[in-house]
């Protein structure tokens, strides 16, 4: 356990519980019983003697100006112990991932309907809430900007951010072209796709809780993807030097993306250190809406244009994201957008552009898939359209177009390692279908749209099939320098060989526990390995994000790993005076070909415990041309994946039952078969979400459904069964060969869904979600 | 106001609750029993799922009150000691969790299902279960748990 002075009661746990298996075998979670028993302290159950509560008061207003604001009758309510503006924010009064432009807490103006204005420290969570409603605000309300296109254009509109000095509300424009501009194709098809904006819709809610430490410092115990840089902004906000602000993790209820961006971190912070209490922070369900950022709707549009043979020629594509009032990930989103807008496809001739904006909507950033999500929406409905209009098997086009490994996508990068997309869509093909539903048979209705609801006996149920394509980015891009940190030790512990893992890498219910003991078993040959909670007293992992942390964290651990195991060997060598080659270690013994079992890993340890720290970055990646959008490396690996979707469609209610909907991914090396297959069944729901239910309705800068009863995410009921083919084509650049898993199935789920609507319907659907309105024509 | 209610077979009493608190609330907060989950407190994910005299219920909407002189269990209640229920163990083994904050609900709401129907078909399971959100697995694990609980209990 980590010694801080002052823990909360359920501080997060070292996970030490024995399980056995290395990389490639599918051991169980370290973390599983405590989860199963409700022991697993999440940062939602954090408690500390004497605490206090805090609540967030947010403007009701998409966009206003702040005249003034007047505490007075807060901090008169009793049980109040502190009510906070922005003139108490002790640093620097701005965060942000990518461009700092955000307010902590908002000063002259706020720009969007849930910006944080005030803060309430109370001895009652019920108590801060009824303070934050006697903070008086007087508001100058002031017209939104909400149009994503005219934020980019219009120069007669507000400019949200002067300070940008980009034109208009534009946060980023990147174009990338390559080959001839005016060509033409024997066939063409177009068409403008629209997306709705998603919400993560994780369910842990956003928590920490923050302890004054003795040394003017902060201790905070949160749920987050990236603690250092969570830090990074804390403490710039705090006005700390970063070592005086100390996070350690907590139990995190899932994350995709929504925990990129700082939510409670500085305001819990300031809370603490204000009052010299502990004060424990926690959004519900409605706050956490207006807490955390979403995913970036999308306007595109898409041209294809073709040989008769079904050989593309051309590409032109404009993408228009809103980023809402904050620039968070936009500008990632652009740059992903961009040089992912092929697909998987070869295509000599592109011309894409895209842009990023602020408006005054809620802030969009980081969701599994970040910009990846949205063209393959309009690149897969493209393809089925360009498949159509040739008269060609859609599977067929997709094939002839498929990149491979040499294949040089329309950023000059040339893919230098397996791309074996043509490969997966065949075995996608080969998967076997669903049984047909049997006309003459009594269904079960529970097996129709509508279900339970007892809509339909199965009259007017069409079903459909599509598949679907995509390519996606890992890790971070453009010339970032992405790299993790860990900590591995080994000594003895009662006779046997222990090691203890430590990083800063968030784990987020994907499994990256696991992951790190299987690596530290196969480097080490030890059974033991604990895991230490992750926090800033080991070097920077950067986010759980991106498809990143088995191939940066773990080529971080097998790194350290690897130093480890070399130190062992070199006492082991002074030990038995004389050098042995190929040297092992195999069940807690040193091992030699030559030479047979030399020792005990133990008895070379004795008393000392070895312990070595390093970095992994992976190779570098270049800019891309602000002109061109040309980079020779800008991402280090892509990943790729297929699905096929097969549903059943009530055509006269618009319902959809998704009957199938199986998936093919390659993994380079399947670390961990299950967790793998758990991680592609849970990314294809959320795609499913996307493509059949979810979304965020906005109108005038407003969210019209800040709930579970309104936001609807499947459930059991929508959820079919899940093929799930993982074939393994190493990438030779990564640590085991790996291949990034989490975020492709996400991307390819929702377009093949929506493929598989279009075939039952016939009909164009252009909109994601496709719900009822939209299959019956009743959308307005 | 006093309360006092039996949770996980021992007795408990609650000092200076609030009218307005749920039996989530007092679990978690007064009676220091966190492993029920708080994804929404709108009634809409079943997280907080525990039995009320041995009726799964959302213990967010139900007033702390309602609760008085009545028996919860709760997640941390259905192990045997160091001995997981079948239900448990097979979540366990069946890689039924991920970030895991789903599964104190689902467990309460699996092991009713199983008490209740030991041979659940999979549209039983499902309907059994559909009032219970899972962002992270996808579902498909957690059919696969409950079928493989179901099968252990039947032999043991
Ligand atoms: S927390 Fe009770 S149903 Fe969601
Ligand atoms: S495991 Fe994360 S919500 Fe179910």
């Amino acid at each position: 356990m980590s010694a801080h002075v002052n823990a909360p009661s359920r501080a997060p746990q070292d996970l030490s519980e024995s399980i056995t298996g290395g990389v490639g075998e599918s051991p169980s979670r370290p973390d599983g019983n405590l989860k199963v028993r409700g022991d697993y302290a999440y940062s939602s159950d954090l408690w500390a003697e004497d605490m206090l509560w805090g609540a967030t008061l947010r403007s009701p207003h998409p966009y206003a100006r702040i005249a003034g604001i007047d505490v007075g009758q807060a901090l008169a309510y009793p049980g109040v112990y502190a009510v906070l503006t922005h003139e108490d924010v002790p640093g620097d009064n701005r965060y942000g991932l990518k461009i700092v432009d955000q307010p902590v807490l908002a000063e002259d103006v706020v720009r969007f309907r849930g910006e944080a204005v005030a803060l309430v420290a109370a001895d009652h969570p019920e108590t801060a809430r009824r303070a934050v409603e006697l903070i008086a605000v007087d508001y100058e309300v002031l017209d939104p900007v909400t149009d994503p296109k005219r934020a980019a254009h219009d120069g007669t509109l507000p400019k949200l951010h002067p300070e940008s000095g980009r034109e208009n509300n534009l946060v980023r424009y990147q174009p990338v072209v390559r080959g001839r501009q005016d060509v033409s194709a024997d066939v063409v098809v177009s068409g403008t796709y629209t997306l709705g904006m998603q919400d993560q819709a994780f369910l842990g809610p956003e928590s920490g809780l923050a302890i004054p430490a003795e040394d003017g410092g902060v201790e905070l115990y949160l749920s987050t993807q990236d603690l250092h840089s969570d830090r990074k902004q804390t403490a710039r906000a705090l006005g700390l030097p970063p070592d005086k602000v100390r996070l350690t993790m907590s139990g995190v209820g899932g994350a995709f993306g929504g925990r990129e961006d700082l939510s409670i971190q500085a305001h819990v912070c300031m809370l603490a250190m204000h009052t010299g209490k502990p004060v424990k922070m926690m959004y519900d369900r409605e706050e956490s809406f207006y807490g955390h950022v979403h995913r970036h709707p999308a306007e595109m549009y898409f041209e294809h244009g073709a040989t008769r043979e079904g050989k593309l020629v051309y590409l032109k594509a404009r993408m228009y994201f809103d980023g809402g009032a904050y620039a968070s990930k936009t500008p990632v989103v652009v740059g992903n957008a961009t040089t992912l807008g092929t697909g998987p496809y070869e295509v000599p001739n592109v011309d894409i552009a895209g842009w990023g904006v602020y408006t005054n909507n809620p802030p969009c950033g980081a969701m599994r898939g970040l910009g990846a999500v949205q063209p393959a929406f309009a690149y897969e409905a493209q393809m089925d359209k360009l498949a159509s209009a040739l008269d060609m098997d859609p599977v067929e086009l997709r094939q002839r177009n498929a990149v491979d490994q040499g294949s040089v996508l329309h950023t000059g990068q040339k893919l230098d390692y397996p791309a074996p997309v043509g490969e997966l869509i065949e075995r996608a093909r080969n998967l076997p279908m669903p049984p047909e539903r049997d006309p003459a048979a009594e269904p079960d209705i529970r097996d129709l749209p509508g279900g339970a609801a007892n809509t339909t006996h199965g009259e007017d149920v069409a079903r459909g099939v599509g598949y679907a394509a995509i390519i996606k980015n890992v890790s971070y891009a453009e010339g970032a320098d992405d790299y993790s940190t860990a900590r591995v030790s080994l000594q003895a512990v009662g006779g046997e060989a222990v090691a203890m893992v430590h990083t800063a890498a968030a784990e987020v219910g994907q499994g990256l526990v696991t992951v790190q003991q299987q690596i530290a078993r196969t480097e080490l040959g030890v059974e033991r390995v604990n895991i230490h909670p992750n926090d800033t007293s080991v070097g920077d992992s950067g986010s759980s994000s991106a498809s990143r942390q088995t191939y940066i964290t773990g080529g971080a651990v097998k790194t350290a790993c690897e130093a480890v195991r070399e130190t062992l060997f070199e006492r082991a060598t002074a030990r038995l005076g004389h050098a042995v080659p190929d040297l092992t270690i195999v069940d807690g013994k040193l091992v030699s070909d030559s030479h047979g079992v030399l020792a005990d890993v133990v008895d070379i340890l004795g008393d000392e415990v070895i312990e070595c720290t390093r970095e992994y970055h992976h190779r570098p990646t270049y800019p891309l041309d602000p002109e061109t959008g040309q980079s020779e490396l800008v991402h280090v690996q892509h990943a790729f994946s297929v699905h096929r979707a097969v549903v059943d469609v009530d055509t006269q209610l618009g319902l959809v039952k998704v009957v199938a909907l199986d998936c093919v991914q390659d993994v380079g090396k399947s670390v961990n078969p299950d967790a793998i297959v758990g991680q592609i069944q849970g990314g294809a729901v959320q795609g499913m979400g996307l493509a059949v239910m979810e979304e965020i309705q906005v109108s005038d800068g407003l969210i019209r459904n800040p709930s579970f009863t309104d936001y609807l995410i499947p459930t059991i009921l929508d959820t079919p069964p899940m093929k799930v083919d993982i074939i393994e084509r190493g990438d030779p650049h990564a640590p085991y060969g790996v291949r990034g898993v989490g975020e492709p199935p996400t991307i390819s789920a929702g377009p093949a869904v929506l493929a598989a609507i279009r075939a039952a319907t016939g009909l164009d659907l252009t909109h994601a979600p496709a719900g009822p309105e939209h299959i019956t024509g009743t959308a307005h | 106001m006093r309360l006092n209610l039996t949770v996980n077979g021992r007795p408990h009493q609650a000092d200076e609750a609030w009218e307005g608190e749920s039996l989530l609330h007092v679990l978690r907060e007064r009676l220091g029993l966190p492993g029920s989950k708080n994804a929404c407190e709108q009634g809409e994910c079943g997280s907080c799922t525990v039995y009320l005299d041995d009726v799964p219920v959302c213990s967010c909407m139900v007033a702390a009150g309602q609760a008085q002189g009545r028996a919860v269990r709760t997640v941390e209640g259905l192990a045997d000691g160091d001995r997981l229920d079948a239900v448990q163990q097979s979540f366990v083994d069946s890689g039924a969790v991920q970030c895991g904050f789903c599964t104190p609900g689902l467990l309460v709401q699996a092991h009713d299902l199983i008490e209740r129907n030991p041979e659940p078909t999979d549209a039983e399971i499902r309907e059994s279960l559909a009032g219970n959100l899972c962002r992270c697995t996808g579902y498909e694990k957690i059919m696969d748990a409950v079928r493989l609980a179901a099968q252990r209990k039947a032999v043991s």
